[in-house]
Formats: structure tokens, sequence, C-alpha cells
């Protein structure tokens, strides 16, 4: 019997988006599944960017938060080490400290941070909030206009706080994260909802929630495969912004990447053991569809980005 | 090629005899072609039909077994592209290579890590599944005395012989005859003489050619030495080609029912450092290999790979559970707070991160909702007043805390009544709706 290698192609692609100004980064674009250059065009690599916050990483475990040591207790050093030293092709604010369980700070002290950071680097920088729902809505919308015409990415805009976000961003030329709770349809409807108040489709990320390898990992990589096959075969235009995996906050936060050795030293080495768990939490998203990727680790990101190059 | 329900029909006995568990014989035919029931429950079919239908009812990926006795491993039997579509089968074997140039010092650490890489997760088993033997030497004879070794000191451990020297697999083989090895490196030009020596070991074939179209047409000479069960290697040097060879061919066996490359694949990922190595295993895992070949077995690397494997071969149609039980987070004492939510996974994981986070020791009430999560479990009806202070009743948690405060989801504030009415001297706290705001809320408690 001859072989006859079973191509598939499809009539949708997931849009390309463009961030920054100075350098630019562009991750989507693609009419083919993960990597599958074999049967269709891939014209963007995934874009992983370096995560930062405005405060001071307390909560991070030690083994990522001493890659940091020095730099992290300003947001301007911190971005600045991320793009010379690590060579970051992104940056990712969190502006954790505005939530009111942290620092509460002010949406005036998230816009002069943001507009600081933004003066210091040359990659694209994207401003993400402290996910406290009614909060965000006031911070963002000060840091969009504080990033005017810097072409960022604004997020998360969620269905409870989606109008006044995405305006900010579409008032200040910004693009935007769309972020839903793991289901399919309920991300479909926020990119509708979106879309029906005149956001650009083309300009918006899907945040579709992540989880980490081990706590639910398994939701998030086929609501992903899901979101891409609906693009892609299905053409369905409100399911073709390229998706999100916001991974690093996600995976070093649990057990597996804190638990010392001497409580279990069945797991083995701490430190290589968060580092892997960050890698193969982005690399399984990668293979389900995310285009964009928020890590933490150097290490784990030096991975990742040694996949791509053999991947792609 | 696939047959239709109808087809199948016509060959089956039209007798409605009922002993297949179906009342009519098109029904059976119908599940048949849905590949749901085997053929063997019907007792009176003829041979000619057997011949027939055995082939086409045959599952589109041929089962293959590594291993005997406890620690055998399945491989094989996938229906299906997508994890959403429809569970993943049979996870992936993890092999540790152990090369016949090793000195005796690795050889014996390499075992020890084999045989020490159990863990249990979410109630699973989970460790290293086989020894992959190589023979980087060339020397028959050095093969065979890391086999008769390894067989010495790990004698339950399933193993794959890779060699292409058939003097080297001879010997080599030779120990585990009978144990459902796998003897691989039947190649174009020795598969003839690798057929002999793995049915005479009862091993399976490892079946390796350049590309695809040659790995087909091999594994049709093979199957014509009559060997059946078969392992292929379609010779992935990257991870670009492995990603490319291994789903063409789930594609092919799948979608197209293409018998000559409907075998368990086996993958290579070796790597010199073993972050790397892991995320090249981790892409077998994902996308369709049955077997990966490692080269290190760290502890924290079998932990996400596991893990991993885990995850992307759980139901997605069923829903992960955890035991039911009072979970003791951190050093919890009879005065550290209870909490109680479902036995849904992710629910479990998510509030226990954040009760671990919030660095207050706690007694978490993980309680059997059939693995739903908390709105869902009460507007079923599962996480009631009465079944929550049934559960409390039960548990003997009372036993074991000083107070009698039970924090509830926020989003089930409404049953707090109905608990304090069914739990007599029990006061109900309603706590947050959303996990993440846990460790405010234990930690504002605590002070």
């Amino acid at each position: 019997m001859a072989f006859v290698p079973p191509k598939e192609s499809f009539a949708g692609r997931v849009f390309p988006v463009t961030i920054g100004t100075g350098v630019q980064q562009t991750f989507g674009g693609e009419n083919t599944l993960p990597f599958h250059s074999f049967e269709g065009e891939i014209p963007n690599r995934p874009l992983i960017a370096y995560e930062i916050q405005d405060v001071s990483p307390e909560d991070w475990p030690e083994t990522v938060r001493k890659v940091f040591d020095g730099v992290s207790g300003d947001p301007v050093t911190w971005a600045k080490y991320c793009e010379e030293d690590l060579k970051a092709k992104a940056i990712v604010i969190r502006l954790v400290g505005t939530h009111p369980d942290s620092k509460n700070l002010t949406a005036e002290d998230a816009a002069r941070t943001v507009s600081d950071v933004l003066g210091a680097i040359k990659v694209p920088l994207i401003v993400l909030g402290s996910n406290h729902v009614e909060k965000d809505s006031e911070v963002l919308v000060k840091a969009a206009e504080a990033a005017k015409g810097h072409n960022c990415i604004i997020g998360k805009a969620q269905e409870a706080n989606y109008k006044t976000i995405a305006a900010a961003a579409m008032a200040n030329g910004h693009k935007l994260i769309a972020m839903s709770e793991l289901d399919i349809n309920l991300s479909k409807q926020l990119n509708i909802l979106l879309t029906q108040m005149g956001f650009d489709k083309e300009k918006l990320i899907t945040d579709p929630m992540c989880s980490a390898l081990g706590y639910g990992l398994e939701y998030t990589y086929s609501v992903m495969e899901r979101i891409r096959l609906a693009a892609l075969a299905q053409n369905d235009a409100v399911m073709q912004p390229p998706m999100l995996a916001d991974v690093g906050m996600y995976v070093w936060k649990i057990k597996e990447t804190q638990a010392p050795e001497d409580v279990l030293p069945e797991w083995g080495s701490l430190e290589e053991r968060g580092i892997a768990w960050e890698a193969m939490t982005a690399s399984s998203l990668l293979m389900a569809g995310s285009e964009l990727l928020i890590m933490r680790h150097p290490k784990a990101v030096e991975a990742v980005e040694q996949l791509m190059d053999e991947l792609m | 090629m696939a047959l239709t329900g109808v087809q199948i029909f016509k060959l089956l006995p039209k007798t409605n005899c009922k002993k297949c568990g179906f009342p009519t014989c098109l029904a059976f035919a119908m599940k048949l072609a849905q590949r749901q029931v085997s053929l063997d429950a019907c007792p009176d079919v003829s041979d000619e039909a057997k011949a027939t239908l055995g082939e086409a009812s045959a599952p589109p990926v041929r089962p293959v077994t590594l291993g005997a006795g406890e620690r055998a491993v399945k491989m094989g039997e996938e229906t299906v592209l997508f994890r959403h579509e429809k569970k993943f089968v049979n996870p992936p074997a993890l092999a540790l290579e152990i090369k016949d140039t090793d000195s005796d010092d690795v050889v014996e650490a390499k075992i020890q890590d084999v045989l020490g890489s159990e863990i249990n997760r979410v109630g699973q088993l989970l460790r290293i599944d086989a020894v992959y033997l190589s023979n980087d030497s060339g020397d028959a004879g050095r093969l065979g005395t890391l086999a008769e070794k390894v067989a010495q000191k790990a004698p339950d451990v399933a193993v794959i012989v890779g060699t292409e020297n058939t003097d080297a697999a001879a010997a080599a083989i030779k120990p585990f005859n009978g144990k459902n090895a796998v003897l691989y490196g039947a190649t174009e030009a020795n598969a003839e003489k690798m057929a002999e020596i793995a049915r005479s070991a009862k091993a399976a074939l490892g079946v390796k050619a350049d590309g695809l179209e040659a790995l087909s047409s091999l594994t049709e000479k093979i199957k014509s030495l009559g060997v059946e069960d078969m392992l292929i290697d379609p010779g992935a040097g990257s991870a670009k080609e492995m990603l490319e060879y291994n789903t063409f061919i789930r594609r092919a066996a799948i979608k197209k029912n293409f018998k000559p490359l409907g075998y368990p694949v086996i993958n290579f990922a070796q790597r010199s450092d073993a972050l790397f190595e892991s995320l090249i295993a981790g892409l077998g895992i994902a996308k369709y290999a049955s077997t990966i070949v490692i080269s290190s077995a760290e502890k924290w690397k079998n932990l996400a790979l596991f893990t991993l494997r885990q995850n992307v071969y759980t139901d997605p149609q069923v829903p992960m559970q955890v035991e039911q039980k009072i979970y003791k987070i951190g050093e919890a004492t009879p005065d550290s707070p209870l909490l109680i939510t479902t036995n849904f996974s992710l629910t479990y994981f998510i509030v226990s991160g954040e009760v671990e986070n919030s660095k207050v020791p706690a007694h978490l009430a993980i309680m059997d909702c059939e693995g739903l999560s908390v709105l869902t479990a009460w507007a079923a009806g599962k996480f009631t007043g009465s079944k929550i202070a049934n559960f409390i009743k039960e548990s003997g948690i009372e036993n074991e805390v000083n107070h009698r405060e039970l924090i509830i989801p926020g989003y089930v504030a409404i049953l707090s009544g109905a608990i304090e009415d069914k739990l007599e001297g029990w006061k109900v706290t309603v706590g947050p709706r959303e996990a993440n705001a846990l460790p405010t809320f234990l930690r504002s408690a605590a002070a």
C-alpha cells in the first residue's frame, strides 16, 4: 500500500498581531496547527515576554526571586535588566501593587510606573492589572493613557469590566487581552461582546485562562486546542485572535515549585523542579496553540526558546 | 478500510440470537462499526467472516504490550487526534537508556533510578516503565552481558533491546524470553533475521526506516514474516520531524485506517541537557508517542513528565476527582480553621494551593460530589446542607478540632443556615467566592 502523507489545510487563519513602536514584535498569523509548517504557513514565531512587577516580588519563591535580586526593587531597573541582560523580546508589567490587598497603589502611581518603564526600554510592553475587577478598570484606564502611542497590550479585560478597559485600549491605540475562565463558549462570548462595542477583533488577544502543569493544565490545553481548531477548521473569525498563556503566575505558586527537598525528597532538586515546571507548562501550551507566553525564570525561557528553534 | 455497519451485518449469521448482548445482529454490527465491541462477542460467526471482519474491526492503532506482570504497559489502541474528542487510551511508556558502554556504577545507578522512580500522584502510581538497552559498543557480547545484569537486578522491569546487530540481538533478548520485551532495530537490511529472533523470544519488534513510505513497506514485509506486534520508529532527528512524522502516522492510522502505520510509535528524546530533553519528551507525550526513550531520570524531571502524561491522558469527559477526606495543610493543629469544598480535582488543587499560600495551617474537608465544582455540585443537589452536615459528622473531625466553626465557599453562602440547622453546635462562616481571596481571608481571620 503506497503511503501518501495525510496533509490537511485550513480555510481559517490566526490574526497576526504587531506590538511595540521602536523594536516591534509580531506573533500569530499562521493558517495551520501549532508548528505544522509541513502543511501550512507559520510566518511568526510565538513570543515569550518576561514578567516584572510594580512592587518587589515578595511572594515569588526564592528560586525565581533570587534571579532578580538587586533589580526587582525597582520596575525600571528590572525592565532594563530583562531587556539588556536577558535579551527579553517583550516585557510584561503586572501592576500587582494596585490590588487593595497588596499596597493599594493608585491608578496615578500605576500610570507613572508604566511611563517610567516605557521610557527605559525599546522592546514592546504589555501592561496587566492586579486582577481585581473593580480596581483594574481604574488602573488600566490610566495606564493605557500613560502608554498612549506605544502600541502596547493592555489587560486583562474580563466579562465584569471589559467596557472601560476596552474603551481605554481603543482610545489610546493598544491591543487588548480578553480573559475568560476555562470555557470556549465564555471565551467566544467575550470576544463577541468586545467586537460589538467596536473593538477591532484583529487587535485582540484571547486568554482562555492558564493553569499550571498538574493543576488543571489539561483543561487549558483542550480549551486552547478547541479554540485553535475553531479558528482554522471552522474559519470562525471570533476565535482567530492569538492566544495568551500567562504561565509564570500560575506555576510559581504551586507546591511543586516551592516544597523543599527535605520535605519531599522523592521530588528531587527544588530549583530544577521549578524551572522544569514552568518550561513544561509553557511548552505544552505552545503545542496547544498559544502564541504569546508570559514567563519568569530565564532558564525556563531559554529552554522553551530552544524547543521552538527545533520546532520552527 | 473500515466497513460500515451494513457491510458488517451482511457477514454476520443474522440469527438475532442475542448471545452477543445486543437485540439484533444489525445492532451488533453498528457497534462493531464504531469499534465499541469486539467480534469475539458473537459465538456463531464464520471463519470467513472472522478473517474479513477481524482486519476491519481491529483498532486503528494495534495494541502492543511491553513487559509482563504487574509492571506491564499497554501501548497503542488510540482512536482520536485530540484529547477533547475522546480519552487518549494508553499513556506512553518512558524508557531510560542504559548503554552497554556505561560503567558498572552507571548501570547500577540507572537501574536504581528506574526502580526508585515510583511516585504516587492523585491516587495513581507513576514511574519510569522500562529500560532501553543500547548497543553503543557495537559488540554482541557486551550487550548480552548488560542484558543479563539488568535481568538479574531488575527482573520485573520491561526491556527494550536496541541493536541492529543480529548477533547482539540474539544474545541480549535471551534473558527476557517470554517477558514481552521489544527488540528494536529491525531495518530493511536485517528484517528477516530480526523477525526470526523476535518470534522465538516472543518479543515485539521495533522497526526503523528512513521516512514514512519506507517505514510502511517495511512493516508490511515484517508482517508477512509472521510478526504482528511492532513498535515503529519514524527516525525523527529534530522536534520538528518528530511532530510531523507522529502526526502523519496517527492521522494515517485513524483517519485513513492505513494499517502499515497502525502501530505504537517509539521516539528517541535524548538530548545533552536534561531540562531540554524533558521538553522533547513532553512533546512526545502530547503528540502521539507510545514509547519515549530518555537518557536520564532525575527525580524532578520524572515528576514533571509523569504529571504531564497524567494530565494529557485524563478523560476529558470525566472530571478528575480527589479522594474524599479531611486533608491537613501545613502543620494543622486542633485550633486550625476547617474549610470545606468539593472533590473536583481543579477545585481541590486551587483551594489547597491558596490555603498553602496563606501559610495559615488548616484542615481542608474535601467532600465527594462526583467531581463537580462547587456551584455545579450545589445546583445538582450534591453539595447541600444536610449532606455537608452528614459528611462532617461522619468524618470524625469533631474529635480532632477544638472549635466548631466550618468555613464554606462564598458561592454557597445560602447554605449556611441549612448547615447550622443540621449540624448542632456548629457555626458556619462564609468564606470568599474565589479561591484567590483565601490567603487574605485566612490571614485576617488568624490575626
